[in-house]
Formats: C-alpha cells, structure tokens, sequence
C-alpha cells in the first residue's frame, strides 16, 4: 500500500469543499433512507445529472455517502414505525419495533447507530488493505478475463439478488441487448439505430438508470401512495446503557465480519448481508425464541452487515471495475461519465480519487454516528411529511436534471420510455436492477469477448484453457447450476418439519404505506 | 424450539411460503420468507396468470425481433465477428430465456394487478411528455408550475391553499438551483 497516496488521500478529504460534498451526500443518504418510496440506487441516479457540474473526486464523495447513509436512515423507520426505510433494513423490524414497543426505541437506535458505524469502520479498513492488493492482482487480467468476470457479475446480480430468478436473468439479457444499440465500435455498422441519428450513439446509462430508477418509481409511488403520515414511536433515551452495549458487542463483532464477506460478493450486498447477520446471531443464541420479541443482538447484527456491506462492495467497482450491486452500478456510470473507467489501473493513475473516495467514509460514518443520534427527533419530524409533497420535487429533479445533460428533449422522452418499461416491470413483477446493472457492463462483456476472440484467432476454447478465466468460467457453470444441485441435495435429505418464527401479529399500526 | 407457531398474517392474501428444508441451514430461507411475506402485506392484489403470460411475451417478441435484426447486420464467424454476433446471440439468450419463463412463470405470485388507481402514474406520465414538449417552447416556468399542481391537488390530493405554496416555493427553488446555484442552462422566460 502507496501511504503517501494514502495520506494523499485525506489531505483531499479534509478540504472543506470536499467535507461539505461529504456532509450533503450522508444527509441525503439518510433522508432518502428515512423516507419509503426513493432507494439509493434511484437516488443516486437522479442526482447524475449533477455530477457533470463538480469535481470527479468530490462527485464520488458525496455519491458514495447517499449509498452508505441510507443504510442509517433506513434503521429510523424499521424502529419506530415498523416500516422498513430500506431492504437491507426488513429483518431490523422484528426486533426493532418490539424493543420501541417496550419503550426502548432510543436503546435500538443508538446501538444500530454505533454498530453501523463499527461495522463500516471495520469494513473500510479492510477495504484501504485489501483493495490495492486485489487490483495489484487483477492488474493482469487480460480480455478475456475481463470478459468472464463481467458475465460473472451480471450472472450474480441476477441469481442472488431479489426476486424470481428467471425473471433477473431475463432483465439481465436484455440489458445486455440494449446494450448494443448503437454504432458497433469495432466495425462502424449502426445496429437497433432504425436510422435514427440519436440512437446512433447508443443509449446514454444515465438515462437508463434515470428511467427505470428514477422515473419507474415515481410512477409506480403515485400508484401506491394514499397513505396518511405516520405518527412514530416516541423516542427517549437515545444512549444505550453499559449492559445493552456489552450483550450487543458479540453481535456488532460477528454483524462486521458476515457484512464485510458478503459485501465483497458481486450480487450480495447489505440486503444479503443482513438476513444472514440476523439468521447467525439467531442460530447461535442460547434461546432463540427471544429474537423478534426484543433481542438487542437482532437489531445489533443486521444494522452492522448492512453497513459493512455497503462499505465493502466498493472493493470490486474500485479494484476490478466490477460494479456487485444496483447501486455500484449507478457509481460505475459516475464514474464513465467523469472520464474515468473503474479497473485495477485506478489505484495507480488516479490514487486521489481512489483514496479519496475511500478516506472519505471513514469522515462520513463519523458524521452519521455523529448526527444520528442526535438527530433521531429531526427525522421523526421528516416523516410527518406527506409523500404527496415530495412526488412532484423529485419527479422536477428528474426531468429537467435529464434535459441539461444534453440539452435534449429527446433525452427526455428516452428516459420516460424507460420509466414506462420500469414500472411496468416492477407491476410485472421483473427487478429493474439486473437489467442496469447488464445494461453498464454489456459494452465491457462485448469488445472484451470480441478481443479475446482476436488474441485467440477466433478459437473459444481460449476462454476455458487461460487459468484464470477458465477459473471464472468454472465458477459461473457452478452459479447457473448452483439450484439445481441444491434442489437435488434438499430430496435427498429428509426435510424437517417447516419452522416459522413467532412474532407479536397483533402489532400492525400500518395502513397503506409509501 | 417448542414455542414456534404460525404467524397469523391479517389480510395478507398470500401465506408465507414453507420453509422447506433441514431445520439447521433454513434460518434464512425461513428469515427471506417472512421478509417476502412482511413486504407482500403492503402490496396490491396480485395480477395473475395474463400478467405473466403478457410480460414473458413481449420479451419472447423483443428477443426474436432482435435475433432477426442482428442476423441482417451480419455474424460474421469467431475469427471475425461481424457486428451481428453478439446481439443475436444475446437476443436468443433472451428469446430462450422468455421461452421458459413462459412456461414455468404462469403459476408466479410477484406481479401486482391493475386498477384505477394505476391512471395515477398515466396522468404523472402525460404531465411529463407534455413538460417535455413544452419546456423549449415557454421555457420550464409555466409548465413545471403547472405540473406541480396536477401533481400535489389532482394526484395527491392536497388542499388548494398547499397545493399553491408548495408549486410556486418548488419552481422558485428550482429557478434559483438551476440558473444561480448550479449555472446549468435551462430553457427559462424570465
């Protein structure tokens, strides 16, 4: 590891421009994480527009920091209201709300404050050691590596993220095909352009990711959105005590370790991470029937994952230029925007930016847990306000923050054609993530593979000899057949009698929400 | 373990889904259940089997339509790939793909049904085509002021009285955002 450049590093971040940058990203993380409806992803692509006007490194600051605020945010609401602000927050309502029931709201969200902030704290070490090493090693990767890791990603997302599978990998397929609109950069010919000169140059991500984000969930929130506002739990005593602290400090420890593993995972991310978090501190407890009735550990271990997680999924976009989820896909498009393709080269050509960016989280969690706790009562307050209020703001954002990119109305109606596509989508029951995410990865999986096919004088087996894409290629053939094997293995075992968890079911003060 | 019952899930519509499986390794499948249950509650009825049959058509049809067009730009062979390749071989992939989900998805639980309530977003969508339409002509003012206003009274239905301040306070900030803050070029009457 290059310590001046490190230290480089936060000689950037503590310049008050870039702190400022820093400090707007987590508070509109946190916002966005407080408020239902808007996730990250959508957030953040909203906000592209904005990254063309300011500094590269100071764009990615505070990008970076609405993706691992919303992780806070998403806690507030999970406690108080028994509505997850976020996914990655879905399993904090158990034990979350039973504790706001007893009284005890401000002990959950200050332990999940201070374990969201070990846990990212942990994660981003791991992150400053590890990454230069991993891009130290990917620096060989040649075409056809390149070529098998990014189908290796996209085949994740699709697999392990949410909903049907088929339906991810569809989603998938055709944001590969999508991809290809556009003059062909290795022969000239247009393809899917229909002689049109503004499809000639491809579609442009940002409004992609505009549309189906952006605009997808405006609509499909306008469907959805009667409810009144909701009048959370009052909150007291935000600090935990010495033993809640002590009970939890196991749970924070291991939270750390699950979240930062499967943060590093393409396709994982803190929604992962926090199930699993939740599932090993339930599975190791002396009496299990405690979680979902107001464990401390059960709001403890998932509130770590989560933001490990999202800490350590920037490991493969900044080292490997592999974007693992819906909302590194949205900073791997920043960062093409701003001229600059993520890869093992970032760490050497632009070690400001790389460390940077890193640097500034260790700032930005200490912000959040910082702001927080005390600001617990200001987000409640936030809630109070009508998602009817906030439509038409965000829905201005999106369309005019799209027209100024070009100064095109085409550009425009593109994205409203996407936005169409992507409500209907979520209404079809398809996740627009995977089709992003293929959709920024498709031109990468094309010419590398095409390359490839150049280096190998048009023999394929290239692919399957070199060792480490033949490595990959492997362990994409055990991805795809990954559920089937299990679906054998589950007949060969006798399955036990099914076990669901007990939980309060008299407690339900939600109506229609979002 | 003894005390473990079903949730009861008020008017939910949907059941959780069996936790299948040996008891050790399925606190998570059983953990993923719940959360799937927790968030199908929020949910609108489900649309069906003609939602499924619907949405894996249209991707058969784009899958095809594209294999069909790549195949006229020209495949070219391994040894020089013609512009062609790749999309016919990604749109077969979604060809294929769409083909079985056409088969299997029939019986799926994920879409959502449609009511009168989804006019909701086909007015938001006119108000942005016709945002668009508007905003190089008159520039963003009059039509942004008009599209809050459909926005907070029509859609969301908010009073007169806040429906007024909230437009006029949201295209204000946005006059300033835009043309002082940020300095980006938008099409503007005063």
């Amino acid at each position: 590891m290059d310590i001046h450049a490190f230290l480089d590093g936060f000689a950037l971040v503590v310049q008050p421009g870039n702190l400022l940058y820093c400090l707007i990203g987590v508070l509109i993380g946190m916002l966005i994480g407080v408020l239902p409806g808007l996730g990250p992803a959508a957030t953040i692509a909203i906000l592209l527009p904005i990254t063309y006007g300011i500094d590269p490194v100071s764009a990615l600051i505070m990008l970076a920091g609405i993706y691992y605020g919303a992780q806070y945010g998403g806690t507030i609401t999970s406690v108080l209201l028994r509505l997850p602000g976020e996914a990655s927050s879905v399993v904090t309502v158990f034990d979350g709300f039973a504790l706001a029931k007893q009284g005890r709201a401000g002990t959950a969200l200050g332990v999940a404050a201070i374990g969201s902030f070990v846990g990212a704290t942990i994660a981003i070490l791991g992150l400053t050691f590890l990454a230069p090493f991993v891009a130290g090693f990917a620096l060989d990767f040649g075409p056809p590596e390149y070529a098998a890791l990014a189908l290796l990603g996209v085949l994740l997302v699709a697999t392990i993220g949410n909903g049907n599978v088929l339906k991810s990998l569809v989603a998938a397929a055709l944001g590969l095909l999508l991809a290809t609109v556009g003059r062909d950069s290795f022969t000239g010919a247009g393809r899917f352009t229909f002689d049109s000169l503004q499809l000639s140059d491809g579609i442009d991500f940002v409004v992609v990711a505009m549309g189906l984000f952006g605009v997808g969930e405006i609509l499909y929130n306008l469907e959805e959105r009667h409810g009144k506002p909701h009048v959370p739990a009052a909150v007291a005593n935000v600090w935990p005590s010495r033993k809640d602290l002590r009970e939890a400090s196991g749970a924070i420890g291991r939270g750390s370790a699950i979240g930062f593993g499967l943060g590093v995972l393409p396709g994982g991310g803190a929604v992962l991470a926090s199930l699993a978090a939740y599932a090993a501190e339930k599975r190791r407890a002396k009496n299990p029937e405690r979680f979902g009735r107001g464990a401390i550990e059960g709001v403890a271990a998932p509130e770590t994952a989560n933001n490990a997680a999202a800490t350590s999924s920037f490991i493969p976009l900044l080292t490997l230029g592999i974007p693992a989820n819906a909302s590194m896909a949205m900073l791997f498009g920043a960062l093409l925007i701003l001229g600059i393709t993520p890869g093992p080269q970032l760490v050497n050509e632009r070690p400001d930016l790389f460390w940077g960016v890193i640097n500034s989280m260790y700032i930005g969690n200490l912000i959040l847990l910082v702001l927080s706790i005390p600001l617990v009562g200001l987000f409640v307050r936030i809630l109070r306000i009508r998602p009817a209020i906030l439509a038409p703001i965000t829905g201005l954002i999106t369309v005019l923050g799209v027209y100024t990119i070009n100064n095109s109305t085409f550009d425009i109606f593109v994205m409203v054609a996407f936005g169409v596509i992507g409500y209907l989508m979520k209404k079809t029951g398809f996740e627009p993530g995977p089709l992003v995410l293929a959709f920024v990865l498709g031109q990468l999986v094309e010419s590398s593979a095409r390359r490839s096919l150049v280096i190998f004088g048009g023999d394929p087996t290239g692919f399957v000899t070199r060792p480490i894409s033949g490595a990959i290629l492997a362990l994409l053939v055990v991805v795809v057949l990954w559920p089937v094997l299990t679906r054998l293995l589950r007949r060969v075992r006798p399955a036990a009698a099914p076990v669901v968890e007990q939980r309060p079911a008299d407690t339900r003060p939600k109506e229609n929400v979002r | 373990m003894g005390d473990h019952r079903e949730p009861a899930l008020p008017a939910a519509g949907r059941s959780t889904p069996p936790a299948a499986g040996g008891a050790e390794p399925d606190i998570l499948a059983e953990l993923q259940a719940e959360v799937a249950a927790d968030l199908a509650e929020e949910r609108p009825p489900e649309g069906g089997p003609a939602h499924q049959v619907v949405a894996a058509l249209v991707f058969l049809i784009v899958g095809l339509a594209g294999a069909v067009l790549s195949f006229g730009y020209g495949l070219g062979s391994l040894r020089e790939p013609g512009p062609g390749l790749w999309p016919f071989l990604v749109s077969v992939l979604v060809a294929a793909l769409s083909a079985v989900l056409l088969v299997v998805g029939r019986r799926l639980h994920d879409s959502e049904a449609f009511s009168r309530s989804s006019l909701l977003p086909a007015a938001g969508l006119v108000t942005f085509v016709l945002l668009a339409v508007l905003l190089p002509v008159v520039g963003f003012e009059i039509p942004a002021l008009l599209l809050c206003v459909v926005w907070l009274r029509f859609l969301g239905g908010e009073s007169w009285r806040s429906t007024i301040v909230v437009s006029v306070a949201t295209v204000a900030a946005f006059y300033l955002l835009f043309l002082y803050g940020l300095h980006i070029p938008l099409p503007h009457l005063l």
